[in-house]
């Protein structure tokens, strides 16, 4: 325990760093995720079997370990940032459809009609009814699916796109040093940390973008 | 233009399932025509047909002498207001924004949507202040079923199609939805498709009614006193049930009968004063009025003698209390309720007018009865001596 506070008030900044570099891994890949995951929602909602199929897609992608997924990408994209946002968007992928497809489908038929009645097209039902009606529910999917990649990004440093999970990594290759678990501890404490503050972020966003209206 | 609306042989095929047998129909302006018949006979489906949410196997549907049967439907739907049952109302956006979503659709400016939204909410009886910022879950079922004919209203729309727009609510709000319908119609005067299941409703909100059968097509389309004088066949007069005379008080409005002046008395007013009054009418009750001159209690003789404490607080609360724009058969439903036998009738800001006791009911009853033989005896098929839109061959 002394080692580990010795070696946290020596090397934090290099900690921060690191947690930073994670954090900025996971937002993109998030970002991509949301963006892809809700488009193939919208895509499919309507349809109750390719509902199913985009789900069973996606949650396959799920089942691929995440060490071999890292490795093929490396085979495809080569080492790096590329390969990691790659593989973890495609992890991110099941929580966020499988959400984006709950939300659309549970907006009230009474709302659909009538927006469809008073001449909405269906580009704006979609924008200005659907999408922000299902929100809320994509924005908790999108939530999980980033609890999801936060650990699973530590794993990426194996491909060389950094993060914390460098000094995880570290750790384990120098078994033995007095150095080796304070690495592999602070590493892990930085990620549940990083996860905690995203956690954070979610409830704000969700705050600031879930309108009066539909607030529990 | 002679119709607002016309359908030409509407027909719609489900797979499987004939729903809409070549309905052919014309609406004329500024009325409210109703759709009624028991369940699956095709009527909502017909309603659905005019705005285009369900497309038409075969047929024509003229809007204002065009045919808008293939041209885009958004923009048709934008000329037509449409309020259904469960409302609809967008849950994520303010009353105004509701409100304003079809002007906002063709591109009005804010002020202008502004404006209107705050016109719209004093037409359907709302205060703009308190209510445009609110959510629908916050109002109450009615409050939303107003927002929702003020949101089918925004851009001034010609016609309005309404599918049981008053099915949802508790008997008493519908009632009062009913009226404050009818009194807005008279202001507004558009021209109204109306879908209800329930004869009563059809009687009362239409001027004309076309009652759809088990075979798809509309068995009977005609003002409400012919079809209750002249059922066209077995189907229509058993659909009418039993009772058509008292269904034909539907047919009167309060405001149009004569009412009773009743002795009436400020709440305020000293107690040998109001017991003065009571003594001059030779009614048993007095009718004590607040500030406003809004109806409070009924007191008798023996409320005005007994000992202290505040008049408003004595008697009888006042429970019958009706509208002009009710019908008669509203009014005898409220005065059989009523402690004293009668119904009081209030003006918009609910002050007294005046009651209905059972008298102008039955003059109505026989004054209907007489002008339906009169008219039967000339042979004339002309519902009011007024009309002129051709409607013999209907």
């Amino acid at each position: 325990m002394q080692a580990l506070g010795e070696f946290l008030a020596r090397r934090w900044p290099q900690l921060l760093e690191l947690a930073v570099e994670h954090l900025l891994l996971v937002l993109t890949a998030i970002v991509l995720a949301t963006f892809i995951g809700v488009m193939i929602g919208v895509l499919v909602y309507r349809s109750a079997a390719l509902s199913s199929l985009a789900t069973a897609m996606t949650a396959t992608i799920l089942t691929i370990p995440s060490l071999a997924l890292f490795g093929l990408m490396v085979v495809w994209v080569g080492l790096g940032d590329r390969s990691a946002v790659i593989a973890l968007t495609a992890y991110a992928l099941l929580p966020i459809v499988r959400n984006t497809v709950t939300g659309l489908q549970g907006v009230d038929p009474a709302v659909n009609e009538s927006a469809k009645g008073m001449g909405l097209s269906a580009r704006a039902r979609l924008l200005r009814i659907d999408l922000p009606l299902a929100w809320p529910v994509i924005l908790t999917g999108v939530r999980v699916a980033t609890m999801l990649i936060v650990s699973i990004a530590a794993i990426a440093a194996y491909i060389g796109a950094g993060g914390l999970g460098n000094w995880i990594f570290d750790g384990l290759a120098r078994r033995g040093s007095v150095v080796a678990m304070p690495l592999i501890i602070s590493g892990t404490l930085g990620v549940v940390a990083v996860a905690f503050i995203l956690d954070g972020f979610y409830i704000v966003v969700g705050r600031v973008t879930t309108p009066r209206g539909i607030r529990d | 233009m002679e119709h607002m609306i016309r359908l030409d042989e509407l027909t719609k095929r489900f797979p499987g399932q004939l729903a809409v047998d070549s309905v052919s129909m014309d609406i004329p302006e500024g009325e409210i025509v109703v759709f009624v018949g028991p369940s699956g006979c095709g009527k909502t489906t017909t309603l659905k047909m005019i705005n285009r949410l369900i497309e038409p196997t075969s047929g024509r549907i003229f809007l204002e002498d065009e045919d808008v049967t293939r041209i885009n439907a958004d923009r048709l739907r934008r000329r037509i207001g449409y309020v259904i049952q469960q409302i609809g109302l967008f849950p994520h956006m303010t009353i105004a924004s509701n409100i304003a979503t079809v002007p906002r659709t063709l591109g009005w400016d804010k002020q202008r949507i502004a404006e209107r939204v705050d016109e719209l909410l004093e037409l359907v009886g709302m205060d703009p202040e308190a209510y445009r910022d609110r959510y629908p879950k916050e109002l109450s079922g009615g409050q939303n079923q107003r927002v929702g004919v003020a949101r089918a209203l925004a851009a001034d729309p010609a016609v309005m199609l309404m599918d049981e727009p008053f099915g949802a609510v508790d008997p008493i709000t519908r009632e009062r939805l009913q009226n404050e319908f009818l009194r807005l119609q008279d202001e507004v005067n558009k021209t109204i498709c109306f879908v209800t299941h329930d004869v009563d409703e059809a009687i009362k909100m239409g001027d004309r009614i076309a009652i759809f059968g088990d075979d798809h097509g509309i068995q009977q389309f005609d003002t409400p006193e012919m079809i209750l004088s002249h059922p066209a066949n077995e189907f229509v007069e058993d659909f009418l049930g039993s009772g058509a005379a008292l269904k034909r008080l539907h047919l009167r409005r309060v405001r149009e009968v004569a009412l009773t002046a009743w002795p009436a008395a400020g709440v305020a007013e000293d107690r040998d004063t109001l017991r003065e009054k009571l003594e001059d009418s030779e009614q048993s009750f007095l009718l004590l009025l607040d500030e406003q001159r809004q109806p409070v209690r009924w007191v008798s003789r023996r409320d005005l003698e007994r000992g202290e404490g505040r008049m408003a607080d004595r008697g009888l609360p006042v429970a019958a209390i009706i509208e002009p724009h009710a019908t008669l058969h509203d009014a005898l439903d409220e005065m059989i309720t009523s402690n004293v036998g009668c119904a009081v009738v209030v003006d918009r800001e609910g002050a007294y007018q005046g009651v209905v006791d059972i008298d102008p009911v039955m003059t109505a009853v026989n004054t209907l009865r007489a002008e339906l033989r009169e008219r039967l005896a000339v042979g004339s098929w002309h519902a009011v001596p007024t009309e002129t839109v051709e409607e013999g061959t209907s």
